[in-house]
């Protein structure tokens, strides 16, 4: 056997000193040099562990083979049979806890960097200017609703085109793509390359209509009365968690959506050129710790702030965000403070924040999810001066469209009930699937769910 | 795309638009609001559906020239065509029979007060509509909201038309006289939607208003638009915009519709220059 290559290829990426104050992307991607080399490394093994930990089941080695033999168009095609987003999810996917993690060589701690290779096959057909086609199936004369074009709703409306249904999507915003449009920064997930997906689903067919709101401007039931013959539901989890502290609702505190939305979407690190403003002050605390929060810790840096905090009541193993945000975060200088909770807000008599006051918190017995619960240190208050507040605890699931809809079942947490493997719902002629279904996840998973629920959909409509 | 079918100046710095939108058109009811953004680089405002007509799928804003945006807007002409337009969003106003209404509208917000009055009316209520301006000059509509309400009563703040004073003391003498009144709709700027509430607040009448805080989306997503009713955090864009005026907390309003007061003032700076360089139009 010959002998293992440990050296995994390491992302050349800005400068964090340059970085923190520029919106560009911060990881520049493998030369070609560099994905051959880390495709080299690559065992080929034959029991395939890495595909176990993709919730699309991507054939890794096999693209990772036409990767290493140059043969760069099978890569595509052999990577997008099973992932119609691999710019996306090559760059944001958590690897280390998916196909990365289960590759055998995770075990000696240099697994192949399958995310990289993925971005770099992606970013490869790109800049060759024309995306291949898929086969589109004959027409079946079905019409099929898409409400939100999050990567759950892109993926199930480009599985239905493909197999020659008509396919409309219904997205509220006046731009496409969910939170990677929305959400997700510049710096992480560049726009075009999101723009250049949905613009793939549309060359597919699919009709994309933009400010309309389901549950206001269509309902579900119109949907289905208007001849649409199903409804997939991919309106993701989009309503921001508050802490619901006293002083919360001062100036310059922001909901992690607000602050990312004015941002990314709004292009408000662009004012006054773009109209939309933001107030990012000096000192600047973000609550949370998934990847939301360090989102909104490296915008306000590039915005302008000179200290950014994490402000986290658990300890850093139990952070959600993905290692190599973390890692990116910290490079850049956003300062970690961990153990903390936010009790109250202060303000001026502007009602402008001006501080947060904290309780310590320790780690006691491991609660449902497995980590070990935060408890209140008594009598550990302090005092953290901020300007500026990000919360970033998590979304869940906007009620407007299931208020407007009867039969269709939503569990207590506000999320739709519907079935793992198909994506049913309790209403018939409705499907649904990603964040709307979980609660706030992954990309990947909303991509799996749109996928299977479009398999279903097609199932029942042939059926 | 949106089209402007048509415009109307109703005063120098009041405008309507009649914008083809035959979704929004199809379920719009009085007391709901649309989301607008100019061009590309726009930002997103929310203003109130001032008229709908079903058949011809359009739906009317009436804006007043406030800042950059709506200043943009004003710029355009009737065939120019908007970037977004989005809803209706927000929930109608609660309209039922609830016997002697009184609907108070000030500024701009005139116009939103038409529909509102008018749908009152057709559920066999009295309506008693006061309507005010700074002067004669920034009146209109009299005639519209005259049509729609069983009296009327206008006021000038500087007494060059019909009353002079503010809308305010109308409506304490409507609720000290003899006529029992049933509720009160005030809609218009912040101070005076304060105002009225207070005023009706000792006579125990219940006053809804319109609120209006700064927002984004329009649909539950950011809490830009959080407001404080009754002690409770709500949602202006999904909970409202219409609200207890007795709940409302004021000041935390006129503190946060300030938030971007400096940002504002670069945007217009900003505008005004390039309108003057004519590189924009
Ligand atoms: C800031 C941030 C960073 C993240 N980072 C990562 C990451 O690094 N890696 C990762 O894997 N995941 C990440 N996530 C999570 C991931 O983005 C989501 O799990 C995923 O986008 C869910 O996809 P979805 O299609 O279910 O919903 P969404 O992406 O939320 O899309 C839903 C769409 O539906 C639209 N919509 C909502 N309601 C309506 C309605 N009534 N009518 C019409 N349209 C409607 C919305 O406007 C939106 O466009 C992040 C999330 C956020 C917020
Ligand atoms: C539900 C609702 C309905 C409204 N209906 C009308 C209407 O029918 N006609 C009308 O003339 N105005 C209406 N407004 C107010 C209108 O949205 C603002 O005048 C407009 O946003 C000002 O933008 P600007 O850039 O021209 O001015 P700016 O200089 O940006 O701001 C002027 C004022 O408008 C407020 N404002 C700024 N941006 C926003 C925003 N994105 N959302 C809300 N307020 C903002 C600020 O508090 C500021 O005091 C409504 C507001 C709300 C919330
Ligand atoms: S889609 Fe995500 S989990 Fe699957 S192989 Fe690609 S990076 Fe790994
Ligand atoms: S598990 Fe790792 S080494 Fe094995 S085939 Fe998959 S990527 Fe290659
Ligand atoms: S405007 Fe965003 S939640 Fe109301």
């Amino acid at each position: 056997m010959p002998k293992l290559d440990l050296n995994r290829i390491s992302m050349p990426k800005q400068e964090p000193l340059v970085r923190a104050k520029n919106f560009n992307e911060v990881a520049l991607g493998y030369t070609a040099e560099m994905a051959q080399a880390e495709a080299n490394r690559c065992i080929q093994c034959p029991k395939r562990a890495c595909v176990d930990g993709c919730p699309v089941e991507v054939d890794i080695p096999e693209f990772i083979d036409a990767v290493r033999q140059g043969n760069m168009r099978d890569a595509v095609r052999i990577l997008k049979s099973k992932n119609s987003l691999p710019g996306i999810c090559g760059r944001v996917c958590p690897q280390e806890t998916q196909c990365e993690d289960t590759c055998s060589l995770a075990k000696k701690g240099a697994p192949i960097a399958i995310g990289r290779l993925e971005r770099y096959v992606a970013d490869w057909e790109l800049a060759q200017g024309e995306m291949e086609k898929p086969e589109i199936a004959r027409p079946t004369g079905r019409r099929i609703a898409v409400v939100g074009s999050g990567p759950a709703g892109l993926t199930a409306a480009a599985d239905l085109a493909k197999l020659g249904h008509e396919v409309t999507i219904f997205e509220a915003l006046h731009i496409a793509g969910g939170v990677l449009m929305y959400g997700i920064p510049e710096f992480r997930m560049p726009k075009l390359i999101v723009q250049t997906e949905v613009d793939y689903v549309r060359s597919l067919g699919v009709e994309i209509k933009l400010d309309s709101v389901v549950g206001k401007t269509f309902t579900v039931d119109e949907l289905l009365g208007n001849g649409y013959n199903a409804v997939f539901l991919g309106i993701g989890a989009g309503a921001p968690m508050f802490l619901n502290i006293p002083g919360e609702n001062l100036n310059g505190i922001y909901s992690a959506n607000e602050f990312l939305t004015r941002t990314n979407l709004m292009k408000a690190y662009l004012f006054p050129e773009w109209d939309t403003p933001i107030k990012a002050g000096k000192r600047v605390a973000v609550i949370g710790a998934g990847n939301v929060a360090m989102d909104g810790a490296r915008c306000s840096l590039r915005l302008g702030a000179e200290e950014v905090y994490i402000v986290y009541r658990r300890s850093e193993v139990e952070m959600p965000a993905r290692l190599e945000e973390k890692e990116n975060a910290k490079e850049e200088g956003i300062i970690f403070k961990l153990l903390t909770n936010p009790k109250q807000f202060f303000g001026n008599d502007q009602g402008w924040v001006t501080g947060m006051e904290c309780y310590e918190m320790e780690l006691g017995e491991p609660d449902d999810s497995g980590r070990r619960r935060p408890i209140v240190k008594p009598g550990s208050e302090f005092t953290i001066d901020v300007d500026t507040v990000v919360v970033a605890l998590g979304t869940t699931p906007n009620p407007l469209v299931s208020k407007a809809t009867k039969d269709l079942e939503v569990t207590r947490r506000g999320t739709v009930v519907a079935d793992e493997e198909t994506g049913k719902t309790t209403k018939p002629g409705v499907w649904a699937g990603g964040d709307i279904v979980t609660g706030a996840a992954t990309v990947i998973s909303a991509m799996g769910a749109g996928k299977r629920a479009a398999a279903s959909i097609d199932e029942t409509l042939r059926g | 795309m949106y089209k402007i079918l048509l415009r109307e100046d109703l005063v120098p710095t009041i405008h309507l638009f009649k914008i083809e939108a035959p979704a929004v058109a199809s379920k719009a009811q009085a007391g709901q609001f649309v989301i607008v953004r100019v061009d590309e680089k726009g930002e997103r405002i929310p203003l109130t559906i001032a008229d709908w007509d079903r058949e011809e799928g359009s739906i009317t804003i009436v804006f007043m020239e406030a800042g950059a945006t709506t200043m943009k807007l004003a710029q355009l002409e009737a065939g120019d065509y908007i970037a977004t337009f989005a809803g209706p969003l927000g929930l109608p106003t609660h309209i039922e029979k609830f016997g002697t209404v009184v609907c108070v509208g000030g500024g701009f917000a005139v116009a939103t007060i038409v529909p509102i009055a008018r749908a009152l009316r057709e559920a066999g209520n009295n309506v008693i509509s006061i309507m005010g301006a700074r002067s004669r000059d920034l009146l209109f509509w009299e005639d519209r909201l005259g049509d729609v309400s069983d009296r009327l009563i206008v006021t000038t703040d500087d007494g060059s038309y019909a009353r002079k004073g503010v809308v305010t003391e109308p409506l304490e003498e409507l609720l000290e006289g003899n006529e029992k009144i049933d509720r009160v709709i005030a809609i218009g700027p912040t101070v005076m939607m304060k105002f009225c509430s207070l005023t009706t607040q000792p006579f125990g009448v219940k006053t809804i208003v319109s609120l209006n805080p700064i927002m984004v989306d329009g649909t539950g997503m950011c809490g830009c638009c959080r407001v404080e009713v009754g002690g409770e955090t709500k949602f202006t864009c999904v909970d409202g915009p219409d609200f207890d005026g007795h709940q409302v907390d004021w000041d935390l309003l006129f503190a946060r519709q300030r938030i971007y007061l400096d940002e504002e003032k670069r945007s217009l700076e900003r505008w005004e220059q390039l309108s003057k360089s004519g590189s924009e139009r």
